[in-house]
């Protein structure tokens, strides 16, 4: 019986048929009362079950996923991770997670692939470059490494860049922060799934949320398909299906939901390092260690649940990277898809206590979740163990929109929200 | 050596061969090959290495079905991953195997597949993790991929797209479609046929039929005739890839001769799914030994291409289609042995080294072979109909999955829809157009025994002996599915990505109903429970250039030039991007830095001419005019009297400051909205929207004259004297046109307007003329502008003279998060009693923050040179640093002969005159906070 | 791509379009709306799966119009002129 991962592991069990390798999760049945309950099993959802566990000892937890656990918007993604964001909360948010990814593979004993090899804005213009600039002096005094690149230095980067006369766009510079780069998203989905557990929480599959119990104006657990199930808290974590459930719990939320596409080309070998975006084209790609070009732009701006886009956003998107990378002319759409995301008005996310008490969000993260999944999880933990709200988390609160001080991220990142 | 090419049979044309290479070796084929068919002809067996375990594979099939043989192409031709099943040869060709070096015959990565048992599938999610996945990716990233980027390939060649709609798109054009077509254009419809194939024809260019008492090859050809006749739309070497929303179908139609595909946008009244069954592989150890095809592959290769796969074939089936395969090749004198799983017999496993040399069957005896041929029976390909959302129902007579419930304007027919016999193929196309409301014809007269498909279920079984492949491209074995089974990854999602079943460049066509038939038998669960992953488009690879299309270089997001950009050219004009607009950003020879300060000191000595043109004009008319102005503005616009001008800000509903700009009312009821030039359509948009939700459409009109006018500035100390030299019909004495106010004149019989504002803070006049008119009018401003040493000035320079007011950019200055009090305009806060867009959001806790970031002016301590936009103001405490804002605008002022700066300073409004840290990649330097303006805060040059 | 109907023009192509918002968020005037309402008529959103009325833009012609139709299936039910009662 083999519960370690390792390549001792993978050897013994080599001579063994594999036949010692154990399930990486349970499929218990749902029992009535749990201490916390968190609805969706994505990659927050998942994290969060893991950090109750791990941070706060809180193991009588029950994940509700309505399919199967990493098979929304973290099943989607682009995988990128960085924490390149210009307000102060938000660095902190983003690069907890990013700190905390750089530990996740040996903490889970899950390899989850963080690669970091930089994550490259591309600047078009001397007013790119100003733009740049506070970019990079906000993160660096917020004490998130940075640097601002000449045209040679970015240039360098990115070889097969288009550097035609007559390129639409081309390189005057560049912002990197060298520690954003990629990470598998199923094996964080995966990852944390096995963790959790393994450290008792119930992953509840194939379980919809049809309605929540309220009783005294408190939320004290859910309606499923597979009954009723108790708790003290409850989180949701649910990316494009927020206003959904918030619908059922009586109030709405600052989102509109859209499609956004990505797709991959075929394999090839080795002819991009790190994560390039530009602002110009909107197009962002990196190239995955199968060997994928893993593309990705902008929204399709029709609010949507259909988890499809259609034909001038990808050739927005295709053409845009032609542009960037005028090789890749040679290269073929393997595939594309499309998740939900959830958009909020200022790009930020929404992380603190619902309008209905007992019942806690986290959720609005629109093209961005993936990168965040660390810290929304131990966010939300904290939470749903202690309800109230982390430091970092505090200004993502609900009743920003009331204040009205909304951290535009918009503004500071410049790709398509 | 085994397979050979016949003298006779075959679609080929014998008369041209043509030469290649493959690996280094020299082949030749014939025209009408395809490198797949010639590469089978010449012999050669292992034409790639799988993925992982870089196994050897070999040809396995004929079409788009293929998982194993890609190949990278140069010479005559430069493609990377064409599949050699589907790409013509072409004479020249230098073919190379992928994921294999030196070559295919001789990988060096060829051990790896000895250490298969400790690198199963999801492997690299159990180790790798010390110290980390850096120290182990660049091999792996080496190790990954298929065919290689040649960076030198960078053709200027853009893919052309087309827009069509027709009533009825088949797609395929084997008997299905044919008669489809044929019928649907009989009635009087517009149609189009598309077919992946290089010809149409189908299962009828290698299966015999006898049609009204020709060969089925007859048909074809007569029928295509036909069909051409009627002005059928025909496209061969057309997949129809993907169905989007609203019944709008995207084929890629493959350019032959080296040029690009093109992509066809289709909206078809209804569509008909002819498109075929695709040939399970059979289940047993080292099933994936180079000589094992697909039967129907077989049979293809030798009626089309006149290939025999080998001497001595074991043909092994669980149906009867390929009764017609053991037929073919026993005629042409191939010792063929069936292994018939009808009658219980069964191969349990594949022996050889590199490639297929005999077969163990279950009841133990073995049989010598040099190819087998293996039909595990068809799976039809339904992926544009699970595309628009239909539902695969399963079918166990079939034993594989068939259209469930109809989905809207979709029919399907042939092998699609599960008939097998040529027969049920005729009749099922004329079903399928009644069911869309096409009448059909005659059901074409066949001469044949009816086949009998009669599948038996053989697919992979728990505990199977052996390797036995699943998924050929990705190295998946039923192992592997086994192994997901045991760790719990059960859903047909969780398979797929565990396992990488399915998403090989193939994307599963061969392998993703043998991988979820068995992980149905593993979890005691019925194959329709365990379902199928989301289709997705593309059906098979399309290329980029096909999505790219035209839109590249300079037909890429175009920016909007002035009327007079050759004018502006011809003077040494640099021009440079702004707000989605080309505009001199200097001119002359001299570098930007020393032209830019040559212009800014000029202009405030003598005159100066500017092209203000992308400058939003929006004409605002109407009994309602006044009082929308007073909603739109932050300003009080309605007490402005006709004949002036007031600038003013417009919000966005949250409060920010959406854009700044001069209103200019020409009557009671007529308004110029001039908006920043790279806000416009935004601006536009916004008046629209306000206008028919809120006001009476019927009592206000907008119409956005941008582009119709030029606005030419001239600004500086000899500008009236300039104006009044150019004999403009408007009286230029300050009482008669003071600053900010407007008068209407003409040059040379064309109306213009003369409009007193001033963005330089110099008495500055911008003249308003129809663009087509402009020209006359400017060249005569700098012929008369000389005698006054008149200077041309582009952007940079006017950044520069507008700074030294403190006048903001909006989005530089600015941005969505700024309210106009943090610009130091209170007064329509406190003062206006009329509602206005955003005004509520002035008033929330936020808005009135004490701390808020406050535009200011910044003074440089230390006597050098410009602070660099970008830089942060910052705080140093005991906690750690803090930004208090940034420096947003900065630039040596030559008038003033110091450098000056605009930024956005917490407190800023009242912190006049304090110092402050300002911070660039760790530079620090010390700036005073002071106002905004830095020249002339009375204002007195503007009458100057 | 997707068909709208912009009831000035007919059928015309989705990237003609900009959305402006849900049918029925009328705006509350005046300084004295409490934070919540303004906020609320500002950020929050009905945003359902399923069946939904909103506000468009077709930015050829400038007409702003209701628009009823499915955030899961696309299909497009119809299009209506704005009015008051339309936003109800």
């Amino acid at each position: 019986m083999t519960r370690r991962y390792s390549a001792l592991s993978l050897f013994k069990e080599g001579l063994n048929n594999q036949q010692g390798w154990q399930k990486a999760w349970r499929s218990p049945e749902p029992r009535l009362r749990y201490d916390v309950i968190v609805i969706g099993g994505g990659g927050h959802g998942l994290a969060t079950a893991y950090y109750l566990a791990r941070n706060h000892g809180i193991t009588n937890v029950a994940v509700i996923e309505r399919g199967w656990l990493g098979g929304g918007n973290t099943g989607r993604n682009t995988t990128v991770v960085r924490s390149n964001y210009f307000f102060p909360e938000s660095v902190a948010l983003y690069d907890l997670a990013l700190r905390l990814y750089e530990g996740l593979s040996k903490e889970l004993n899950y390899n989850i692939m963080l690669s970091q090899r930089g994550m490259l804005t591309l600047a078009h213009s001397p007013a790119d470059m100003e733009m740049s600039a506070r970019s990079v002096n906000a993160m660096l005094i917020n004490g998130v490494e940075a640097e601002l690149l000449s045209a040679e230095e970015a240039r360098a980067l990115v070889p097969l860049y288009n550097d035609a006369p007559d390129a639409r766009y081309p390189i005057h510079g560049g912002l990197i922060q060298r520690r954003g780069g990629t990470a598998r998203h199923d094996a964080v989905a995966w990852g944390y799934a096995r963790a959790a557990d393994g450290l008792g929480v119930d992953i509840i599959q194939n379980c919809e949320v049809t309605e929540f119990i309220i009783e005294g104006g408190r939320c004290r657990g859910v309606r499923t398909t597979k009954g009723d199930i108790r708790a003290e808290r409850t989180g949701m974590a649910v990316a494009g299906h927020s206003s959904v459930l918030a619908e059922k719990a009586g109030f709405r939320l600052p989102i509109t939901s859209y499609a956004l596409q990505a797709c991959v080309s075929e394999p090839v070998k080795p002819a991009l390092d790190c994560v390039v975006l530009s602002p110009a084209t909107g197009t962002y790609v990196s190239q995955s260690d199968k060997g994928e070009m893993v593309i990705g732009g902008g929204l399709d701006r029709i609010p949507s649940y259909g988890q499809r886009g259609n034909l001038p956003v990808l050739e927005t998107v295709i053409s845009g990277l032609l542009e960037m990378f005028p090789s890749f002319r040679q290269l073929k759409l393997m595939r594309q898809w499309a998740g939900i995301v959830d958009v909020v008005p200022d790009s930020s996310p929404i992380i603190g206590e619902s309008p209905l008490p007992g019942l806690f969000l986290n959720c609005g993260w629109g093209t961005g979740g993936f990168k965040a999944i660390p810290a929304g999880g131990t966010l939300l933990a904290h939470l749903l163990a202690t309800g109230r709200h982390h430091d970092i988390s505090r200004p993502f609160d609900l009743d920003r929109f009331v204040r009205g001080r909304l951290i535009d991220e918009a503004i500071g990142s410049g790709i398509a929200h | 050596m085994t397979a050979f090419r016949l003298d006779t049979l075959g679609r080929i044309n014998r008369d041209r061969a043509l030469r290649f290479t493959f690996d280094g070796v020299q082949y030749s084929g014939f025209e009408g090959d395809t490198i797949a068919s010639a590469l089978l002809a010449s012999g050669g067996s292992v034409v790639g290495r799988s993925f992982k375990y870089h196994r050897p594979r070999g040809i396995w099939g004929v079409g788009v079905e293929e998982p194993n043989a890609f190949v990278d192409v140069s010479g005559s031709r430069s493609l990377v991953n064409a599949r050699a099943t589907t790409e013509p040869l072409v004479d020249g060709m230098v073919v190379r195997s992928v994921n294999a070096s030196p070559t295919a015959a001789n990988d060096r990565h060829a051990f790896i597949d000895r250490f298969a048992r400790f690198i199963p599938s999801a492997f690299y999610y159990k180790t790798f993790m010390w110290p980390n996945w850096h120290a182990f990716e660049p091999r792996i990233r080496q190790m990954a991929g298929l065919g290689v980027v040649d960076p030198s390939v960078r053709s200027g060649l853009h893919a052309d797209q087309v827009n069509e709609s027709c009533d009825l798109l088949v797609v395929g054009g084997g008997p299905a479609g044919l008669v489809a077509a044929l019928h649907a254009a009989e009635a009087g419809k517009s149609v189009i046929l598309c077919d992946e194939g290089c010809e149409f024809g189908g299962s009828l260019l290698h299966r015999s039929a006898q049609i009204y008492g020709k060969a089925g090859e007859a048909w074809v050809d007569e029928t295509v005739a036909r069909l051409r006749e009627f002005g059928v739309v025909l496209l061969p070497n057309t997949t129809a890839f993907g169905i989007y929303d609203h019944g709008l179908i995207a084929l890629n139609q493959r350019n032959g001769s080296g040029g690009h595909d093109r992509l066809w946008r289709v909206r078809p009244g209804h569509t008909l799914l002819a498109t075929g069954a695709i040939e399970r592989p059979l289940p047993f150890a080292n099933n994936d030994l180079p000589g094992i095809l697909s039967a129907e592959a077989g049979l293809a290769y030798l009626r089309r291409f006149g290939v025999v796969v080998g001497r001595n074939v074991v043909v092994a089936t669980n149906n009867g289609l390929a009764d017609e395969v053991v037929a073919a090749l026993s005629a042409e004198g191939v010792e063929v042995t069936t292994v018939d799983y009808r009658k219980g017999e069964q191969i349990v496993a594949a022996r050889g080294r590199t490639r297929v040399e005999a077969v163990e069957l279950g009841d133990g005896r073995t049989l010598n072979a040099d190819a087998v041929l293996v039909s595990g029976g068809f799976t039809p390909t339904l992926h544009l109909y699970c595309q628009a959302k239909g539902k695969l129902r399963w079918d166990e007579g079939l034993q594989t999955f068939l259209a469930g419930d109809p989905v809207d304007r979709i029919a399907i027919a042939g092998a699609a829809a599960g008939h097998f016999d040529l027969r049920a193929v005729f009749a099922s196309a004329g079903q399928a157009l009644a069911a869309v409301g096409i009448a059909s014809g005659a059901v074409p007269e066949l001469t044949a025994a009816p086949v009998a498909y009669g599948i038996v279920a053989a697919w992979p079984k728990p505990k199977m002996k052996g390797r036995v492949w699943i998924d050929l491209q990705h190295d998946v074995t039923a192992k592997d599915v086994e192994l997901a089974a045991r760790e719990n990854f059960v859903s047909v999602e969780h398979l797929k990505r565990y396992t990488t079943l399915g998403m090989a460049v193939d994307q599963g066509k061969t392998s993703n109903l043998n991988g979820l038939a068995l992980m149905a038998e593993l979890t005691g669960r019925e194959i329709p429970q365990v379902g199928t992953t989301t289709y997705r488009p593309p059906f098979s690879p399309v290329p980029l250039t096909s999505l790219g299309g035209l839109r590249g270089g300079s037909l890429m997001n175009p920016p909007r030039r002035l009327a007079l950009e050759n004018e502006h050219r011809d003077d040494g004009a640099h021009m440079r991007e702004y707000g989605g607009w080309l505009r001199p950003a200097w001119y002359g020879d001299e570098a930007e830095a020393v032209a830019v300060q040559r212009e800014a000191r000029k202009a405030r000595e003598t005159v100066a001419l500017f092209d203000g043109s992308p400058l939003g004009k929006i004409e605002v008319q109407g009994p309602q005019a006044a009082a929308f102005m007073d909603f739109i503005y932050y300003n009080t616009m309605s007490t402005l009297k006709p004949g002036r001008c007031r600038y003013g800000f417009i919000l966005s509903e949250t409060g920010g400051v959406y854009d700044d700009g001069v209103l200019v009312r020409l009557e009671e009821n007529r308004f110029i909205v001039s908006c920043s030039s790279s806000h416009v359509a935004g601006v536009y948009a916004l008046l629209e929207e306000w206008r028919q939700d809120r006001f009476d459409r019927s009592q206000l009109f907008i119409h956005n004259a941008t582009a119709e006018s030029a606005t030419l500035t001239v600004s500086g100390p000899y500008s009236r004297r300039l104006l009044e030299a150019m004999g403009l019909g408007v009286a230029l004495d300050d009482e008669s046109l003071p600053h900010m106010a407007t008068a209407a004149g003409s040059f040379d019989g064309t109306p213009l307007r003369v409009t007193r504002v001033s963005f330089t803070g110099d008495r500055s006049y911008e003249i308003s003329i129809r663009a087509d008119r402009a020209l006359p009018l400017w060249r005569t401003l700098k012929e008369k502008g000389r005698a006054l040493d008149a200077v041309l000035i582009g952007v940079e320079a006017l950044m520069v003279l507008r700074a030294e007011k403190g006048f903001i950019v909006i989005g530089k200055d600015s941005d969505g998060l700024t309210l106009p009090m943090d610009l130091g305009a209170t007064a329509p806060l406190q003062k206006k009693s009329a509602e206005f867009i955003g005004r509520r959001s002035l008033f929330t806790e936020e808005a009135q923050r004490p701390d808020r970031r406050q535009l200011v002016g910044l003074e440089v301590l230390d006597g050098g040179g410009p602070l660099v936009t970008g830089a942060h103001g910052v705080e140093r405490t005991a906690a750690g640093n803090r930004s208090l804002g940034y420096v947003t605008s900065s630039y040596f002022s030559p008038t003033l002969g110091r450098p000056i700066a605009l930024g956005v300073i917490e407190r800023g409004a009242s912190r006049t005159g304090d110092v402050i840290d300002i911070q660039h990649l760790g530079n620090v330097r010390q700036a005073r906070i002071v106002a905004p303006c830095a020249l002339d805060p009375e204002g007195a040059r503007l009458n100057a | 791509m997707q068909l709208f109907p912009c009831p000035f023009c007919g059928l015309r192509s989705e990237t003609e379009f900009h959305f402006g918002g849900d049918m029925g968020n009328l705006r509350p005037d005046g300084t004295e709306t409490d934070a919540a309402t303004w906020s609320s008529y500002l950020f929050l959103r009905n945003n359902p799966k399923g069946r939904t009325s909103e506000v468009w833009m077709h930015l050829t012609c400038g007409e702003v119009f209701r628009l009823d139709r499915d955030t899961v299936t696309h299909v497009v039910e119809k299009s209506a002129a704005l009015t008051v009662e339309a936003h109800q």
